[in-house]
């Protein structure tokens, strides 16, 4: 209980560091909206309606993922300023709870621009989901929750590097490979509705396993890697 | 290279001590062979130039750094495991600039309150004592240099500490904002430890005249070395 306690003071320094500066959110909304407006001119979704269809779940989460690169090293560069994250590894509280309070908060900020994202993009790529729609409200969290997790545990490993912004994505995106596939074919499944629902079911447990194995990882390992040198 | 013979001092009665320690940065030895303790209920000064490896002696007794060679140890043990008696404040703030002094210190507190952590202070005692407003409705990145110091000192003074490290504590002061931190700091070492002990305290500096009154013994370092130990008029 107590470590839930501090895993929420966290979350609330993150979330009201976010709202006065609006850094992470504005970044992520303006990079995955020129992304879409991009996207739908270059591929014609009016003409296409089941090419776009097929290929608009992969476009939604490769925008995510590289939208949601801009928020995570972000994050960490608050704690370096000012060596607050010195006064962070003085503090007698567990480290894996900054690790899980600011991941929540990186999960918040996307879920956030992924709200003001979906109707833009169901507008922009005329979609009409085919499929089961309530499945989305279940793959997307896992979904975000997979890139936030790792995306979160590998920019605090940057932390000390000269070229973290560069660090982050050549760590993150090989690593984020079978979750971006999940996630993809989950979401392309649900918007055809061609998948059949035992093989929808298996890409959305696989992406939960991968959620819970590499939560546990990352949380396991926070410690070594804040206090590494 | 220096050619000074590096001054080992030991004491029985020790809140921390560095046997043999050295700290190396590939080729850069910001700390060369160092053997020395701290009394409890002492106060020392560390005097010397930019780089002569006081900062890093500060940070290796709050845990921050491992050495290289040697040990450090703090209450009896590693460093790491006394966290919640020590509090080190560095020449940064350590504050969030986009909160609030009083946001900062209560979060800082919470992180504090848990087990085996001595007694945390209220942030607003904390604030009041180094001369802040509590009801301050600025961020801190809108404060002046002093008042963030001061804001610092209140951020480390809330957490209760046995022992306390200062890194730079007058930088960015005026004198008579100097002259007040060194009252304060003088009346922090009063105050009444839970459990009994005693309040240490470890500053570095280079302005020797301004850390004068605090100082039973005073450590001067060059290029990684203590290369002079005198005991101050309080001690």
């Amino acid at each position: 209980m107590k470590y839930l306690g501090y895993v929420f003071e966290h979350l609330r320094k993150d979330l009201r560091l976010e709202w006065r500066s609006r850094d992470a959110i504005n970044g992520m909304l303006f990079f995955v909206l020129l992304m879409v407006v991009v996207f739908s001119i270059a591929f014609d979704p009016a003409g296409y309606p089941s090419v776009t269809r097929q290929i608009s779940g992969g476009i939604l989460w490769v925008g995510l993922l590289f939208a949601s690169m801009t928020a995570l090293n972000q994050s960490w560069s608050r704690e370096q300023r000012n060596q607050v994250l010195e006064a962070q590894r003085m503090a007698p509280s567990p480290a894996s709870a900054l690790f899980v309070g600011k991941a929540l908060a990186n999960m918040l900020f996307v879920l956030a621009v992924e709200a003001v994202l979906a109707p833009i993009f169901v507008v922009f790529f005329n979609l009409h989901v085919l499929g089961n729609a309530k499945l989305l409200a279940l793959i997307l969290p896992l979904g975000t929750w997979a890139l936030v997790v790792n995306g979160t545990f590998f920019a605090a490993l940057g932390l000390r590097a000269r070229n973290r912004e560069l660090l982050l994505p050549l760590i993150l995106l090989p690593l984020s490979l079978p979750a971006v596939l999940m996630m993809v074919q989950a979401t392309t499944g649900v918007l055809t509705g061609e998948l059949d629902p035992i093989y929808l079911r298996s890409w959305i447990t696989q992406l939960a396993g991968y959620d819970l194995i590499y939560t546990v990882v990352c949380v396991l390992l926070f410690e070594t890697v804040l206090n590494a040198e | 290279m220096s050619t000074a013979a590096p001054i080992r001092s030991e004491t029985a009665a020790a809140a921390a001590s560095l046997d043999s320690v050295s700290k190396i940065y590939g080729a850069f030895a910001a700390l060369r062979n160092v053997t020395t303790s701290f009394p409890a209920g002492s106060s020392t000064v560390i005097l010397g130039e930019n780089g002569a490896g006081k900062s890093t002696m500060l940070r290796v007794l709050a845990g921050l750094i491992t050495p290289t060679r040697g040990k450090a140890i703090v209450f009896g043990g590693p460093p790491h495991l006394h966290r919640h008696r020590v509090a080190y404040m560095s020449h940064s703030t350590m504050l969030y600039d986009e909160l609030t002094a009083m946001e900062n210190l209560t979060y800082f507190a919470t992180l504090h309150r848990g087990d085996g952590c001595a007694c945390v202070g209220s942030p607003e005692m904390a604030l009041r004592a180094v001369g802040l407003d509590p009801a301050l409705t600025r961020p801190v990145g809108q404060y002046s240099q002093g008042m963030r110091q001061r804001a610092s000192l209140a951020r480390v003074l809330q957490t209760d500490p046995e022992l306390l490290l200062l890194d730079e504590p007058f930088s960015n002061l005026d004198v008579k904002s100097a002259g007040q931190l060194v009252e304060l700091l003088a009346d922090f070492r009063t105050w009444p430890v839970p459990g009994g002990g005693s309040r240490t305290l470890i500053l570095t500096t280079h302005q020797a005249s301004l850390a004068e009154p605090l100082a039973d013994r005073t450590l001067t370092m060059r290029q990684g070395q203590i290369v002079d130990l005198s005991t101050g008029t309080n001690g």
